[in-house]
């Protein structure tokens, strides 16, 4: 099986005011399709940068990378992507239905499809009958929510999310990690998610890659399949446990190197 | 709970009644009885409104009170140009002290709520603008300030009534044609060319140190050049504007256009959205308060460029020459009217574009409900 996203010794270097930044050393991973990966790691490990390389958002300086079997420039000009930010960044001057339309129009996709896809893309995010409010009378949770309706509403293969809950309270984020996993199960596309918390990687990922900073690289890989049903409470089981110790200890090895 | 509510405006004005008291006759031709009324009716104002009246009773017994003084007082004026005694004054100044408190009550002290706030914000400018005029009318013509120095506001008001054709023939001239003309011009110059600037950066690189200097250019040095170089009439004056208004909007869109987020962005740019796209549907929404600034900014310079720049020559019509040639004739009145007739024009175009502004920025957080 081809893996959709595949990057060979890939590098990247930052040219700054204050001198060179290695951002990313030897990054050599194979994402297949359908799989959750988690990049988890301090910050300035580069998991975003990686990321951003994957979207072309950021060139590297060394290496190759394929997304689709295509260069990532390709891969975003044909929308193989939806990309989640670290904020919903809806506009604020439109609804929120014009917003999740938005990917749409610049598409050039006629407004009848258009209606379509929004309406169906705002029931899998169970936002229904916040068509005509705007971004800033909505709370936190259900923004971010818009915003993953968006990536979606472009029917991209697969989903790039830079901590998407980062900045929502804990009881939103596990309401919103239960809602992503039935998405997840519903849609079966490939998503790449960064984060820096340890139980949400563990309770999303079918994979979890531990990176570490200075220069940002890749630790080690960690299998993780709790299987397809996944309460909340099973952060609480021994197989759970376990795996986020391992994710620990890699996390503090990466660390420990720095001296 | 006492009877009894004091309030530093009503207890001024009591005081400034009973000093009054000592000064009967007010005017020349005041008899003392009407002088007598006047405090009177100031005094019974001030206590009453001092009970502890519901709202509408305590304003409506301050309007009476106070304009009621202050029509008397406008009154005894009549053929009594400049004699005007202390007395006078304290009354007119208590009457106004109770026009204050007027105001004080209708804007609440925080614990009225909002109730008929729309009237309100209404009712307030209105009471402080005609109190303006009534202080302005009685204390020229009681202390009879030279009609060239100050002419009242009656004269004046006579004077726009009088000479409507005149006016209307000025506002032709100045704002329909040089204002409008140049406003429409310089600003849409000034967008544009931002527009190309930000497209194309040596453009920006160019153009701007050159945009300062000419922005820094005296209006004064341009306006007798354009009238050179576009002749006497309206073309001249509308180029004037032209160059006045180009560099705030080419400065203000720049701006504007570099104000939307790094993260809209590149959400465009992972929808493969190309310049234009990415212009219309973010930049130039994100830019539009910064747009508004300059037009903003603008109405009130198209307004004051035209208006001198009629200084430098023009045919017989127009609001800036009708100033520079009625001074000359001490005609002051009807340069107070063309200055009344600047400041209702000015304001309607900024208020029209505030209006505009709040419709399209709704979404700016100052401007959200």
């Amino acid at each position: 099986m081809n893996p959709v996203i595949s990057a060979q010794n890939l590098d990247l270097t930052f040219t700054t005011n204050d001198g060179p930044v290695h951002a990313l050393s030897d990054i050599t991973l194979d994402i297949d399709k359908g799989e959750f990966v988690s990049l988890i790691g301090p910050s300035g490990c580069g998991k975003t940068t990686l990321l951003r390389v994957i979207a072309d958002l950021e060139q590297p300086t060394g290496g190759s990378i394929s997304v689709n079997g295509m260069t990532p420039e390709q891969a975003r000009i044909h929308r193989a992507y939806g990309y989640v930010f670290q904020q919903a960044a809806l506009f604020p001057w439109r609804t929120i239905a014009d917003n999740i339309a938005l990917p749409l129009e610049v598409m050039g996709i006629a407004a009848a499809e258009r209606a379509t896809r929004v309406r169906d893309n705002m029931a899998l995010v169970d936002l229904m009958g916040f068509e005509n409010k705007f971004p800033w009378q909505l709370s936190g949770g259900m923004q971010q929510r818009a915003s993953i309706a968006r990536a979606l509403s472009v029917q991209p293969d697969m989903l790039l999310m830079d901590e998407p809950f980062g900045a929502l309270d804990e009881i939103v984020r596990d309401h919103l990690n239960s809602q992503l996993l039935k998405l997840w199960a519903k849609t079966q596309k490939t998503v790449v998610f960064v984060t820096h918390s340890i139980p949400e990687a563990v309770y999303l990922s079918t994979r979890i890659v531990v990176m570490s900073p200075r220069p940002g690289r890749i630790h080690s890989i960690i299998d993780c399949n709790l299987g397809a049903d996944r309460p909340l409470d099973i952060r609480e089981t021994p197989e759970f446990l376990a795996i986020a110790h391992q994710v620990r200890e890699g996390l503090r090895e990466g660390h420990s190197y720095e001296g | 709970m006492s009877a009894i509510r004091p309030n530093w405006q009503a207890l001024a004005a009591l005081v400034a009644t009973l000093y009054a008291l000592t000064a009967l006759p007010f005017t020349a031709t005041m008899g003392p009885a009407l002088s007598l009324a006047v405090a009177a009716l100031l005094a019974a104002g001030a206590i009453l409104s001092m009970l502890r009246a519901a709202r509408p009773i305590e304003t409506t017994i301050l309007a009476i009170a106070s304009f009621g003084a202050a029509a008397m007082l406008l009154a005894g004026l009549t053929g009594a140009f400049g004699t005007a005694n202390a007395g006078y004054f304290a009354s007119l100044a208590a009457a106004w002290l109770l026009g204050w408190r007027l105001v004080t009550v209708l804007s609440g002290d925080g614990s009225h709520g909002d109730k008929g706030s729309s009237l309100v914000a209404i009712a307030v400018p209105a009471l402080f603008g005609i109190w303006v005029l009534i202080l302005w009318e009685c204390i020229v013509r009681g202390a009879g300030v030279p009609f060239v120095l100050l002419p009242p506001p009656s004269a004046i008001g006579l004077r726009i009534a009088g000479s409507l054709p005149i006016l209307a023939a000025d506002f032709r001239q100045t704002v329909l044609k040089a204002v409008l003309f140049g406003y429409v011009v310089g600003s849409l110059a000034g967008f544009l060319v931002a527009i190309l600037a930000d497209r194309f950066r040596f453009l920006a690189n160019g153009l701007l140190p050159i945009g300062n200097m000419v922005s820094a250019l005296p209006m004064i040095g341009i306006a007798p050049i354009m009238v050179i170089w576009f002749g006497f009439d309206w073309q001249s004056k509308a180029a004037v504007v032209v160059v006045m208004t180009f560099f705030p909007m080419l400065v203000n869109t720049l701006a504007g256009l570099a104000a939307s987020g790094d993260m809209e962005r590149d959400l465009m740019r992972t929808y493969g959205a190309g310049h234009w796209q990415v212009l219309v549907k973010l930049r130039l929404q994100a830019a539009m308060p910064f747009i508004f600034n300059a037009l903003k900014i603008n109405s009130t310079l198209a307004l004051i460029g035209a208006i001198v720049a009629e200084f430098f020559g023009t045919p017989i019509v127009g609001m800036g020459f009708r100033i520079s040639t009625e001074v000359g004739r001490m005609n002051l009145d009807m340069v107070w009217a063309e200055i009344a007739l600047a400041a209702i024009v000015g304001s309607l175009f900024y208020g029209g574009l505030a209006l505009l502004e709040r419709a399209v920025t709704f979404w700016h957080p100052s401007y959200r409900r």
